[in-house]
């Protein structure tokens, strides 16, 4: 079979002749049956005996059931000259599944696109503040975000909270409406194993990465590993685990970790590499509706900002 | 010179399709339970619900069918063609073969071994001695006809015979790959034409195993239980021609709005429309058999069974044309419906037919007239009646909810977005899947009440030894 789905002659000619062949030999049986007399008995049997007592009348094929027959045969010779079904044969509606979607999809859009388009004009405040852009947004997140992200965004090891100040990639307005189009792939956190040494490298380099994050770790480990650390992570991780966010590279001295920050976990993380993935959105979501879903977002981590004020004014006025 | 049949391997596939009966419906109560707490796997991983289920539909199928349509088309065509079987040594072979696959299938399936293809799990060296014992099976059964004493081909070996043959060509073209080790192959298939012979394979699994090889066994068992004829010679011959010829056609309908050319699919949909009279066929010629027998409804409640089966027969196979068509697949397709639609054929029919037909054999092959006991087939028929109806109803409601659910778009403001999540229709379907384990309790509740019963009828009972009658003239 060829790339664009067209089948060669010979393929072509054998499912036309094939499957036409097939529904005209049903027709051919009915008429047939109705021809040809089957000797029988005066008790209207065939004379066949088996297993002692076991015999067959000979009664006619009942009516509504050989319509049924022919109405089925003609609606499907009916439906294989109007859609494609007969090899190369295109039908005469012009009809295809990819013809359908791209019909229904640019009909819908066309639609949406008049009351979504403003968006684009939209300014940051103006989209925050829209209720009817952030309910959208919501939907939007709910059936395409969620599944990595969490139904409210709190995210999960490996997946990225979104509710929270650390904000891997970058968390401006334009900057998230990047990441969710074009995707990111943090390409830097190889296996880092051999290089640094083996088992204990790993685990020096994991004792001195909790040092920079303020927990509690080995001193003599933590030692060795800052020269290791050095050497091997300063590059992307920076003097003081702050991190890159141009390349993703977490910041290692706050209080979030993506993949866990127990020695287990770290080691893992250390010795094997990770390679988080956020998959590009483009062409699941068109632009407006990637900001509609921006502004979802950045409304759940303000919503946080928010409520961790409110604690904090309680707990002052306490 | 007196000779007698072979019914001692009848008798064992005849207690292995209980067994196995009860095995396999035990594994999908389990796996429906699951599916309504999730938590019942406990964490082990052979538990879990991605290596039972396979388990379920490979015992229920193979296990249970297999041995049913094994056993009773072993009795059928030697009682049909007044001959013994050609080789005891062969029907052996034939019954410790097929228990010693289905062995297997109970100990790769929960280890993870498997396939990944629907209905053809088991890897490739079990593939191996399926092909060899099914190859045996086929010399065993057509060999007797070829011995035959009656002239005539009896309807029902029709049907068993398409069964084995088709069955044979379906397995070995499907499971065609290459080992890697002696646990793991890759089809030798790739893409779109993996999945179309998959289907061609799954869909014909469905038409010549659960279909015509019962339709075999309708065709004998209805008639010998209620003593009257077949009602139209004229029907089985053209409805059997057409079946198995249209279809072969039918498998794409499993693939619409995928990845499958537009004229594959095209071709599934209407053959699977046309499908619908061919099927029905075998619906009238067993309620017109069974017609003159309504007054034996009230007291024999393995006639409600046949009764029972064939409306489910042919409640299925209009449904199954109904499903097939492109717009009603396109809401049916990946939801709850057709796990409905499959039971409604596969406890409604299959189990049915087979229950009701094990009740007739199995008195016969001890030499009794009747079960032990008429009350407990009622209870039984009482109890798979209401379970099927249960699970089958439940489902449909599941099924076009969830595909309404998928479907609906947000209409204040129309912003494109969809109305529910994927999880909002699972936590829909959650009361409903409670309703499809209890008709699942309920069916396998008769079959134990089966158990029961058969163990009461046989218990020191001595093996009939049925003599070949003289032959007659037909």
């Amino acid at each position: 079979m060829l790339n664009d789905g067209m089948l060669s002659n010979g393929w072509h000619w054998l499912v036309v002749i094939g499957s036409i062949a097939n529904i005209l030999a049903c027709w051919w049986l009915l008429r047939w049956s109705a021809k040809t007399k089957v000797k029988s008995n005066d008790d209207n049997t065939t004379g066949h005996i088996w297993d002692e007592d076991i015999t067959e009348l000979n009664n006619p094929l009942p009516r509504w059931w050989l319509g049924l027959f022919y109405g089925s045969i003609l609606f499907a010779l009916g439906y294989l000259v109007l859609y494609p079904g007969l090899g190369n044969y295109k039908g005469t509606l012009g009809w295809s599944q990819e013809s359908q979607l791209v019909e229904d999809t640019t009909r819908v859009e066309s639609k949406i696109a008049e009351t979504q388009k403003f968006w684009n004009d939209y300014s940051t405040e103006d989209l925050l503040s829209n209720r009817s852009v952030l309910k959208t947004g919501k939907r939007i997140f709910a059936n395409n975000c969620a599944m990595c992200h969490g139904s409210g965004g709190q995210g999960a090891i490996g997946y990225p909270n979104l509710t929270d100040k650390d904000w891997q990639w970058g968390h401006g307005f334009d900057q998230l409406v990047d990441i969710i189009t074009n995707g990111r792939t943090a390409r830097g956190m190889m296996a880092w194993k051999d290089s640094l040494g083996g088992e204990q490298g790993v685990k020096d380099v994991a004792a001195y990465v909790r040092k920079l994050g303020g927990l509690e770790h080995d001193e003599k480990e933590a030692e060795v590993g800052m020269t290791l650390y050095n050497k091997t992570c300063i590059g992307c991780h920076g003097p003081t685990g702050a991190g890159l966010q141009a390349l993703g590279a977490p910041k290692l001295s706050d209080e979030y970790w993506l993949y866990g920050s127990d020695l287990d976990s770290l080691y893992e993380t250390i010795a094997n590499g990770r390679s988080g993935q956020m998959p590009a959105q483009k062409d699941l979501l068109n632009s407006y509706r990637i900001r509609a879903v921006v502004a979802y977002v950045m409304s759940l981590s303000k919503k946080n900002e928010e409520d961790n004020k409110q604690a904090n004014v309680k707990e002052s006025s306490n | 010179m007196q000779s007698y049949y072979n019914d001692k391997v009848v008798r064992q596939f005849t207690f292995m399709t209980i067994f196995w009966g009860i095995v396999g419906m035990l594994v999908g109560v389990v796996i429906a339970a699951q599916l309504w707490i999730p938590g019942l796997n406990f964490d082990v991983p052979w538990l879990t619900y991605s290596r039972l289920r396979p388990l379920h539909t490979n015992a229920v199928i193979f296990a249970f069918g297999g041995s049913a349509l094994i056993g009773t088309s072993l009795y059928v065509v030697q009682r049909t063609c007044s001959v013994r079987l050609i080789s005891d040594k062969l029907a052996a072979l034939v019954f410790w073969g097929w228990q010693l696959v289905i062995v297997l299938a109970v100990i790769t399936l929960p280890l993870g071994i498997t396939q990944s293809k629907e209905y053809a799990e088991l890897e490739w060296p079990i593939d191996i001695l399926i092909a060899v014992v099914w190859i045996a099976y086929a010399i065993l059964f057509f060999g007797t006809i070829g011995k035959r004493k009656i002239k005539h081909v009896y309807v029902a070996n029709w049907f068993y015979g398409a069964f084995i043959l088709t069955i044979a060509l379906l397995h070995i073209v499907n499971n065609l790959a290459l080992p890697v080790s002696l646990t793991k192959s890759y089809p030798i298939y790739t893409g779109a034409v993996d999945a179309m012979v998959q289907w061609w394979y799954g869909h014909n699994a469905v038409g010549f195993f659960l279909t015509a090889g019962f339709l075999g066994m309708m065709y004998y068992f209805i008639p010998k239980h209620v003593g009257r004829p077949i009602y139209s010679y004229r029907l089985s011959i053209v409805h059997f021609w057409a079946l198995i010829s249209i279809y072969m056609w039918a498998g794409p309908h499993h693939l619409h709005y995928t990845a499958l050319p537009n004229w594959i699919q095209s071709l599934g949909m209407v053959f699977s429309i046309i499908l619908l009279a061919p099927s029905w066929g075998g619906m009238i010629n067993g309620i017109m058999t069974l017609s003159g027998a309504w007054d034996r409804l009230y007291k024999d409640p393995i006639v409600k069974m046949m009764v029972v089966a064939l409306s489910f027969y042919g409640m299925s196979t209009f449904e199954g044309p109904l499903m097939a068509i492109k717009t009603v697949n396109a809401l049916s397709h990946y939801t709850d419906w057709t796990i409905g639609h499959v039971h409604s054929g596969a406890l409604g029919w299959v189990a049915m037919m087979t229950i009701s037909s094990m009740y007739v054999l199995l008195p016969r092959l001890y030499g009794k007239k009747e079960m032990y006991s008429t009350a407990l087939i009622n209870v039984h028929f009482w109890l798979a009646t209401i379970g099927i109806l249960v699970y089958a109803v439940s489902m449909w409601i599941a099924g076009v909810m969830q595909g309404l659910m998928w479907r609906t778009f947000n209409t204040l403001p129309e912003d494109g977005t969809l109305k529910y999540t994927f999880i909002e229709s699972i936590a829909a379907t959650k009361p409903y899947y409670a309703f499809r384990l209890l008709g699942g309790l309920l069916f396998l509740s008769g079959m134990l009440i089966m158990a029961y019963n058969v163990y009461k009828t046989v218990k020191k009972q001595q093996p009939a030894n049925a003599l070949i009658p003289q032959a007659k003239t037909a």
